[in-house]
């Protein structure tokens, strides 16, 4: 990966916030910090101190790239989410399944700000489904607006076929709710009205977090000194404008283990492995193939909400830095102190045996003041090491599909925590900088773009040919230097039963940040 | 009138719970082989229709009088299609309404046309709506892609006649066709028209038909084999053990899919998937046809697996079924077969089904032959 830019990549965690300074694929610095609870002041201290590390290299910074898993953490904790309504053009059909249907209760308790199904929508080639039906769209607006509800996802059948429907209502909503913001479905991708319809509805519940955590991202960097465009990075290893990506936080989903494993297989110089990224609060094991996380077969939830994101194929375990190790009997978590590890774990003063207590009294690693495990029993530290290492190694075996041997990546704050030795492991690797390889992965990113449309009456190179053309757009728009893009992914479905040739047809292509240039700039 | 329902309490019907559709939605997506649509709407709609108070009655075919009068249900279109327009139960019962007033009759109970896929759930939304019990039977005992692929179109039984529905106030009537080819070039051709997705109601068959050419207890599979792999899933045991055991099935290979390739022709999903070998199977490949469903699979020149056998892909990890629609890349797969109703192992049934009918010049040779099924 040739990156001539001075890059920053900064990944907020649950517990840590961590900052690298790379220098095309070179690491110059790297720094490791708590999360705060208002975020703005960890990333901020965390640049502080990673340019004070720097020195004079920090000159010329071009970009600052922020991964965070902030947002998946509000949807799966249910916090911080604000209420949004939907709006469906898609009557007379899906009456029965409305919008939220298929929402865990308690998450829908906290976000449902009102459930509006007017007439509209499309046909499989565009024509209209039935005339949409504009005031009942703009009695929803009304309605909204009178509950108090800022926030409208809206949705319409085959929306990614053609918007027209999504974005007439988006405007009719303007018209009645000003202060209303609107999330379309059509923006967030593909075939599949329900999952689409969720990952908006998601969206819309988030933008207000999105917009506060984005703003202070932006602080943050001001504060710095630094002149750098913001970028944030997405499910897929790749980054978007901060402006862009303030809209839709829930691109950012999975940001977090993309960002560390692909940051792993820089730093190793190694591209297909297993990884064992041990976190604050839980270790996620997946597998590198050729520099990319291998993605999940199945259907996607978050926080129990079906979407259609591709996201690395993880499996999490309670075992991280800061899980609570219980006594008599031994026990591994599940449950950890979080980004309070820096209060409550023995070796910093606090009154919570955790695995980093574990650790440092098993001199696997120096950390805090070592004189505060020392009363521990030496018995019981060897078999609470045991039991974690014998999760891990558990855990890595149900992930691995390769019959021959393979390395294995030790990656975060907790990679000490990993065992030397696993069965199908041919070694562990143990890089520089590995506690850092999520921030390493965001400075690497790459700027993408998609699209994924059905095309009628075109020959299957020209349909590839028009998606491309429209990823390569939406790539450059997001702030890729045109002359770096590449197509990474195309993929053709012939619709059956589908009169004439109908090909749905999805293009995937990244390119490197475009420097700093006047007219990029706006 | 409803009478089968009430007429005896006992084994010839039983009440279906909330958790028997779970394990039907996964069983059925199983025996769709690829096709048949993901049942996952159908299935919301059942929780709904559940959690409102309303219920399915599941009935023994063997309990069905001769002249008892079934209504034989299905979705039809394509299945992305139904990703966008989801499924409705209203809207699923309105063909059947259409057929009783071109009859001039009331339907004594629903069937499945088909169990594999999203249909296999169709007439419980129905059921559930209308109060008509569902017949313990279906007439592919997996899901094909066309209407004389059916255990009743190669025992020659009437085709005719068809009812059709549009979510719009269009309804077709179908009341006579030429042959079961002919049925299925012309509804497919309204069908098409409508958006390439709408509810039907097929030619309604006897009770002496269903208990003579029905596959029979096929819900009671399905809903088996699905619970199988709820418990296998729950207890962390592999789920493709579960439904070997249940189904009776061969394990053939375990890979993962390294290319994808897809084509439409003659309004159908056509091509191929090809896998590499995982763990015990590790060096060799295997190539898997579809057309909607599995159809054949190779390895190298050698045909291993063909139609009528159903051909099972399903998650390596989860025993989730695979739909041809959503096969992709990098996919960890299973590749199971299950024994096929004997009505297609005849010469009529492998002339509708066999590989012939599915474009390969090869003999049949059942991956069961010689066992005691």
């Amino acid at each position: 990966m040739s990156t001539p830019m001075k890059r920053i990549g900064i990944d907020v965690g649950g517990t840590n916030t961590d900052a690298a300074l790379l220098d095309g694929s070179k690491v110059l610095a790297a720094v490791k910090t708590f999360t705060t609870a208002d975020v703005t002041s960890g990333v901020r201290a965390a640049l502080k101190e990673l340019v004070a590390k720097a020195g004079p290299a920090a000159q010329g910074v071009s970009a600052v790239m922020i991964g965070t898993t902030h947002y998946t953490n509000a949807v799966v904790e249910r916090r911080n989410l604000g209420r949004a309504a939907a709006i469906r053009v898609s009557l007379p059909a899906s009456a029965s399944l409305k919008p939220f249907c298929d929402w865990p209760a308690d998450l829908a308790a906290q976000v449902v700000g009102g459930v509006h199904l007017v007439h509209g929508g499309h046909e499989y080639d565009g024509r209209e489904l039935v005339p949409m039906d504009e005031a009942e769209v703009a009695a929803a607006a009304r309605a909204i607006r009178a509950e108090g509800v800022n926030a409208v996802a809206i949705s319409a059948t085959f929306s990614p076929l053609t918007a027209a429907c999504e974005e007439r209502a988006a405007e009719i909503v303007r018209n009645e709710h000003p202060d209303c913001h609107v999330t379309l479905s059509s923006a967030l991708g593909r075939i599949g009205l329900l999952e689409r319809e969720n990952v908006a509805l998601m969206n819309a519940s988030l933008i207000e977090l999105a917009r506060e955590t984005t703003q202070a991202f932006v602080d943050a960097v001001a504060a710095s000194g630094l002149n750098a465009r913001l970028y944030i990075t997405q499910n897929d290893g790749t980054v978007a404008l901060a402006e862009a990506a303030r809209e839709y936080p829930v691109f950012s989903f999975a940001s977090g283990p993309t960002n560390s494993m692909r940051g792993a297989a820089l730093l190793a110089g190694i591209e297909n492995a297993m990884v064992c990224d041990v976190g604050g609060t839980t270790a996620d094991i997946g597998c590198l193939v050729n520099g990319f996380p291998r993605e999940a077969n199945n259907v996607v939830e978050v926080g129990g909400v079906r979407t259609l994101f591709r996201m690395p194929d993880l499996l999490s375990i309670a075992v991280g830095g800061g899980t609570i190790i219980g006594s008599d009997p031994i026990t591994v978590g599940p449950r950890s102190v979080g980004y309070r590890l820096g209060q409550e774990a023995l070796v910093f003063g606090g009154s919570t045996c955790t695995s980093t207590d574990i650790a440092v009294a098993s001199g696997l690693i120096e950390l805090g003041d070592r004189s505060k495990v020392a009363h521990l029993d030496p018995a019981f530290v060897k078999a609470a090491l045991a039991k974690i290492h014998e999760n891990v190694a558990e855990s890595v075996d149900r992930m691995k599909t390769d019959a021959t041997e393979v390395p294995l990546l030790a990656v975060g704050g907790g990679a000490m925590l990993i065992p030397d030795r696993i069965p199908g492991i041919s070694e562990v690797v143990h890089v520089e900088h590995s506690n850092v390889a999520n921030a390493v992965g965001a400075a690497i990113a790459q700027i993408s773009g998609e699209t994924d449309r059905i095309y009628r009456d075109v020959e299957r190179d020209e349909a590839i040919a028009m998606a491309r053309a429209e990823a390569v757009e939406s790539a450059a728009r997001a702030g890729a230097d045109p002359a770096t893009i590449k197509v990474i992914d195309v993929e053709d479905l012939p619709l059956s039963y589908l009169p004439g040739k109908a090909i749905r047809t999805r293009v995937r292509v990244v390119g490197e940040a475009a420097a700093l240039a006047p007219e990029a700039a706006e | 009138m409803s009478t089968l329902a009430r007429r005896s309490p006992s084994q010839t019907h039983r009440a279906l719970t909330a958790d028997d559709m779970e394990a039907l939605a996964i069983g059925a997506w199983i025996l769709g082989t690829g096709g048949g649509g993901d049942p996952y709407h159908k299935l919301l709609n059942m929780r709904q229709l559940y959690a409102e108070g309303r219920s399915v009655d599941l009935i023994d075919p063997m309990a069905l009088p001769d002249d008892a009068v079934v209504a034989v249900l299905s979705n039809m279109g394509a299945p992305l299609v139904g990703q966008e327009r989801l499924a409705d139960p209203e809207f699923a019962v309105k063909p059947l309404r259409m057929m009783e007033e071109h009859l001039g009759r009331k339907f004594d109970a629903v069937m499945a046309l088909e169990i594999g896929g999203g249909n296999g759930l169709h007439p419980m939304m129905v059921a559930a709506m209308t109060g008509y019990p569902v017949v313990d039977a279906d007439t592919m005992g997996r899901a094909y892609p066309e209407a004389q692929m059916t255990s009743v179109a190669v025992a020659g039984l009437r085709c005719y006649p068809l009812t059709m529905a549009d979510i719009r106030d269009n309804e077709i009537i179908f009341p006579r066709a030429a042959s079961w080819r002919w049925m299925e070039r012309i509804s497919r051709k309204a069908c098409t028209e409508i958006g390439s997705v709408a509810a039907t109601c097929k030619a309604p068959r006897t009770g002496a038909e269903v208990k003579q050419h029905g596959i029979l207890y096929s819900v009671s599979k399905a809903i088996d084999l699905g619970r199988k792999v709820a418990q296998a899933r729950r207890a962390h045991a592999d789920p493709i053990e579960a439904v070997l055991e249940a189904g009776h099935g061969k394990l053939l290979f375990t890979g993962k899919i390294t290319d994808v390739e897809r084509r439409a022709t003659e309004g159908f999903l056509r091509g191929k998937a090809k896998l590499e070998g995982l763990g015990p199977d590790a060096g060799s490949d295997m190539v898997v046809h579809f057309q909607n469903e599995f159809s054949v699979a190779f390895k190298g020149d050698e045909p291993v697996v063909m139609t009528p056998d159903l051909i099972c892909l399903l998650d390596t990890v989860s025993g989730e079924g695979i739909g041809t629609d959503v096969i992709r890349f990098g996919q960890r797969v299973s590749v199971l077969a299950l024994p096929a109703p004997e009505v297609f192992l005849s010469e009529a049934g492998l002339a509708a089904v066999g590989p012939k009918a599915f474009g390969f010049d090869i003999p049949f040779k059942s991956v069961f032959e010689g066992a005691s099924a």
